[in-house]
């Protein structure tokens, strides 16, 4: 089997990035309901590809400011160090300051494959400055591939300068088909000169995403759909959304949590508008999975993150220390090449591992929810005092399967400046409400105690291993324990 | 006859390009607007641009230094409900 290095393919009459191999060693279920031509496209994004996540980074550069909408659940006043959310930067950058750093940073983590622009405010409605980014960027790093993600309103009027920077993924974010359903999201549009208000606007933004999709997905420019799940508003709606996207051919929809919180300043934060439970988002998760492939693992990170998801390192590349940098992007590709090569081998060995031969559990066992610490490379290798996040799998007779995502610390740190103050393990022990075991590399004596009085079981001996492999044992463990009848939750418990 | 940015404003330059008589420039503390060339866009447009894409309230103000988008305009958050989770968030 051929494997696919990125950076080799730079001379060739390719779009800069993109996967030249029949397969890439991907075993990730998402990514292989795909077409090849996509799956190719995808599978070295860690956005993208649930397994890619595990060992490709990514970058957002903050060279949009301006916004042509207005969202409920955004407030562009607002920028805290201390938060992770969309819409949320530090430092805003111009675009020479954006190459300079998406060079830097991609010298410094060669695992970064993906350059993305995504605001602060709206990519497009900021055309001069996201595209001189990408420009620069094609002729300068070609090893990198670029999207970004917009509101779909300036969409239209985008598609061919996309298509000239070769750009092959765009994520836009639709969250109604209904124009009823949209003027509860989005109070007014600038549009045709004119702030346009209510039902009037959300039509008129409907109508442009929609055929921005289609003008898209006739170029063969990869589209994702990102909707955010806002309980009593479109959470009935979005399987509506799904059904119509995937239809007009979005290669994936990921639908994400409402953050609203009152100091956030949001229309949503203010008016006590809640976020979905995490059970809520998995059952509509499920829901739209029949229609459409769903994305699991997105981390709703900031415009400026950078690593791998669920990880920011934004703090190691601010414009001061980035001047200071000498990057020679000659010798950096080659090196790039190389990291990149050595995942692909890591990935096809993972394929190359025989595929567990079933769960050998009685047929009716309940399933049961696992968190794990991880660090990435697809194994249980993190500490769980240090886990800012905990990834989520579900095992049951059928197998094991990722849920998705749990964060360990508050949006807000919630430090004396900040809000309310908890224990961080407090936090933690809630954001795990549902789970029954924790896998992780070590854990302590004090937060062993306190999980094992919520119910949840610490288990350290699968440090190292691969974990779809550990959830699977540990659930064969249950089962042998005779904790997986219907009705032995309490008791496991 | 010219609108004015006041302190408020968050320097997200949505206002910059959509100005026709180029009279927004990119300052700190934050945005201005050349009251030489400010026209409030008669002529050009029905409604001046800056304040028809401006995301803050209060940001901009029109020659009698009334604002453009008042309170609970553009948000849709009664200023009441905003001034009451903002006391008790400083209460915390």
């Amino acid at each position: 089997m051929e494997l696919m290095v990125l950076g080799q393919e730079k001379n060739e009459d390719k779009p800069a990035g993109g996967c030249s191999a029949g397969s890439c060693g991907s075993t990730d279920d998402q990514v292989n309901r795909l077409p090849d031509h996509i799956r190719e496209k995808v599978e070295n994004h860690p956005c993208y590809s649930e397994k890619a996540h595990h060992y490709f980074a990514r970058m957002h550069v903050a060279v949009a400011p301006a916004c042509n909408i207005q969202c409920h659940y955004c407030n562009r006043k607002y920028d805290c160090a201390n938060e992770s959310r969309p819409g949320v930067v530090s430092e805003l950058l111009t675009p020479a300051q954006a190459v300079k750093k998406t060079m830097a940073v991609a010298a410094n983590i060669p695992q970064m494959t993906v350059l993305g622009i995504a605001g602060p405010g709206d990519p497009l409605a900021n055309p001069e400055r996201t595209f001189e980014t990408f420009r620069e960027l094609s002729e300068k790093a070609p090893d990198i591939k670029l999207c970004v993600s917009t509101n779909g309103l300036a969409l239209p009027d985008a598609v061919d300068e996309l298509a000239k920077h070769n750009i092959d993924h765009v994520t836009i974010t639709i969250n109604c088909v209904d124009p009823e359903v949209g003027a509860k999201i989005y109070p007014w549009i600038y549009w045709n000169n004119r702030r346009i208000k209510g039902v009037k606007a959300a039509k008129i933004l409907i109508e442009q995403q929609q055929k921005g999709l289609e003008m898209l997905v006739e170029r063969g420019i990869l589209v994702k759909v990102n909707s955010v799940l806002i309980p009593g508003v479109n959470d009935e709606h979005l399987k509506e959304v799904s059904r119509i996207v995937k239809a007009k051919g979005a290669f994936l929809h990921n639908v994400m949590p409402l953050i609203a919180e009152a100091e956030h300043g949001t229309f949503y934060g203010v008016m006590g508008q809640r976020g979905p439970s995490p059970e809520e988002l998995s059952d509509l998760q499920d829901a739209c999975a029949g229609d459409m492939n769903m994305m699991r693992h997105c981390r709703q990170c900031r415009a400026d993150a950078v690593g791998m998801l669920g990880e920011d390192r934004g703090e190691e590349f601010t414009m001061d220390k980035i001047e200071d940098m000498e990057i020679d992007y000659a010798e950096a590709m080659v090196r790039r090449a190389a990291v990149h090569q050595s995942i692909a081998r890591a990935l096809a060995e993972e394929e190359g591992r025989a595929a567990p031969a079933g769960i050998n559990v009685p047929a009716t066992s309940r399933p049961v929810l696992m968190a794990v610490a991880t660090t990435g490379s697809g194994v249980i290798n993190q500490h769980f005092g240090h886990a800012r996040e905990f990834l989520v799998y579900e095992a049951s007779p059928a197998g094991v399967r990722f849920i998705g995502h749990r964060k360990a610390d508050q949006y807000c740190i919630g430090d004396d400046t900040c809000g309310e103050k908890e224990s961080a393990l407090t936090t933690t022990i809630r954001a795990l409400s549902g789970c029954e075991v924790v896998l992780c590399s070590k854990i302590g004596f004090e937060p062993w105690d306190e999980l094992e009085k919520a119910g949840i079981r610490p288990n350290g001996e699968h440090a190292m291993e691969p974990i779809e492999e550990a959830v699977a044992a540990v659930y064969e463990e249950m089962g042998a324990a005779g904790m997986l009848a219907e009705n032995a939750a309490a008791a496991a418990a | 006859m010219s609108l004015s940015i006041i302190e408020s404003c968050v320097n997200c330059w949505a206002c910059l390009p959509v100005c026709p008589s180029d009279a927004i420039y990119d300052a700190r503390p934050h945005f201005m607007i050349d009251a030489g060339k400010c026209t409030e866009c008669e002529g050009d447009f029905a409604q001046p641009q800056c304040a028809s894409i401006c995301p803050i309230e209060g940001a901009i103000l029109d020659h009698f230094g009334e604002a453009m988008n008042p309170p609970g305009s553009l948000t849709g958050i009664p200023p009441e409900k905003l001034a009451e989770a903002m006391a008790e968030i400083q209460a915390r």
